[in-house]
């Protein structure tokens, strides 16, 4: 933040971090077609604000994304996922069956589709808000890297 | 990928990994600073991930390289920034007792491996049982092309919600147990906001993005 002699470091993480976030994003919405999934997508998307906090310092990284909001997330994940074996029970279904969100008959995968895409949703908040908070509760003890760490 | 005739080259680059990871570990258990040491798993996360992919795990190969290569090496580096920088050194004698265990854990490891199948069997357990199942229905059941998406999310939804939960839990305890750091950190970033309405804000496009 003070000195100047990171510049490089920095220009090239403004750079890198939106790539990042996008990659994060690619590997959520393209899980149904190749590797990936929640789990990759939303390790990917906490190391994009730990990088962050990392470059600019933890202070700049937790005004963007809060510690109280990391902690939401991987609640909101977790219910999420909940949410859909819940959704499944009241349309007469199991827990969790996708088969029944919209009651179809086997063969049909709209169920399938959406069933899969919410509970990865879920598992993407989840870790997401998980790992940032484990981060947060370590990198709140020390404000900052010092210059002779790097 | 069957192998029905050994293949040099696969041979040669399982070699030459494996080779890397072994130097990488021993550089590890030789090093005294920590920040070389955590750089170093970092690579050997990285190596393993190629490896994986090298023997048809791509997904697991993914998730070592997110989780092992840029998860861990990131939280171990904030975890190192807590502590000195570099090891004590160790009593040689000391250092008998885990030699002697690796040594012990490695023959039997090693043991082991003389009943695993080959690499691709299409007759082994893992081939014939119900993966083999899975992969003649999953298509039919789920409509799905990535085969290991609806084996966790479909028919073994429960397990992925055990996990997702278990990954919750983790992170509470640890914001339980250490949160209060982050807390007063939090609290003084609120103050100076309060004092200082303008001076510091720098909007960061970027990261809003982070948020979906």
């Amino acid at each position: 933040m003070k000195s100047d002699h990171h510049v490089i470091l920095r220009v090239i993480t403004k750079v890198l971090i939106p790539v990042i976030v996008l990659y994060g994003l690619y590997v959520q919405f393209h899980g149904d077609f190749g590797p990936g999934g929640g789990f990759q997508a939303g390790v990917i998307l906490a190391v994009a604000v730990i990088l962050y906090a990392l470059v600019f310092g933890v202070p700049s990284a937790m005004r963007a994304v809060p510690p109280a909001f990391t902690r939401s997330l991987a609640a909101v994940g977790v219910l999420l996922y909940a949410g859909v074996g819940f959704w499944a029970l009241l349309q007469g279904g199991q827990y969790l069956e996708y088969q029944a969100l919209f009651q179809e008959e086997p063969g049909g995968h709209h169920g399938q589709h959406v069933g899969i895409i919410l509970i990865e949703l879920g598992v993407l908040f989840g870790v997401s808000g998980a790992m940032l908070t484990i981060f947060y509760a370590f990198a709140g003890r020390v404000a900052e890297i010092r210059d002779e760490d790097w | 990928m069957a192998m029905s005739e050994p293949d040099i080259g696969m041979a040669l680059v399982n070699i030459v990994l494996l080779g890397l990871l072994f130097v990488v570990g021993i550089a590890i258990a030789r090093l005294r600073s920590l920040f070389a040491i955590v750089m170093l798993s970092g690579i050997y996360s990285l190596v393993s991930a190629v490896w994986y992919v090298a023997v048809d795990a791509v997904d697991v190969g993914f998730t070592e390289a997110a989780v092992g290569a840029g998860m861990s090496t990131a939280v171990l580096l904030g975890a190192m920034l807590l502590t000195s920088r570099t090891a004590k050194p160790e009593k040689s004698l000391r250092q008998l007792g885990p030699l002697l265990v690796c040594i012990a854990t490695g023959i039997m490891l090693i043991y082991a491996t003389v009943d695993l199948p080959a690499v691709g069997d299409p007759n082994s357990p893992a081939n014939t049982g119900v993966g083999l199942t899975y992969l003649r229905v999953a298509w039919f059941d789920t409509g799905i092309e990535n085969v290991v998406t609806p084996v966790l999310g479909s028919y073994r939804g429960f397990d992925t919600l055990g996990e997702t939960t278990v990954v919750f839990v983790a992170g509470i305890a640890v914001a339980l147990l250490l949160g209060f750091g982050e807390r007063s950190l939090a609290e003084t970033i609120r103050n100076e906001d309060k004092s200082l309405p303008k001076a510091t804000t720098k909007p960061d496009p970027e990261n809003e993005e982070t948020d979906a």
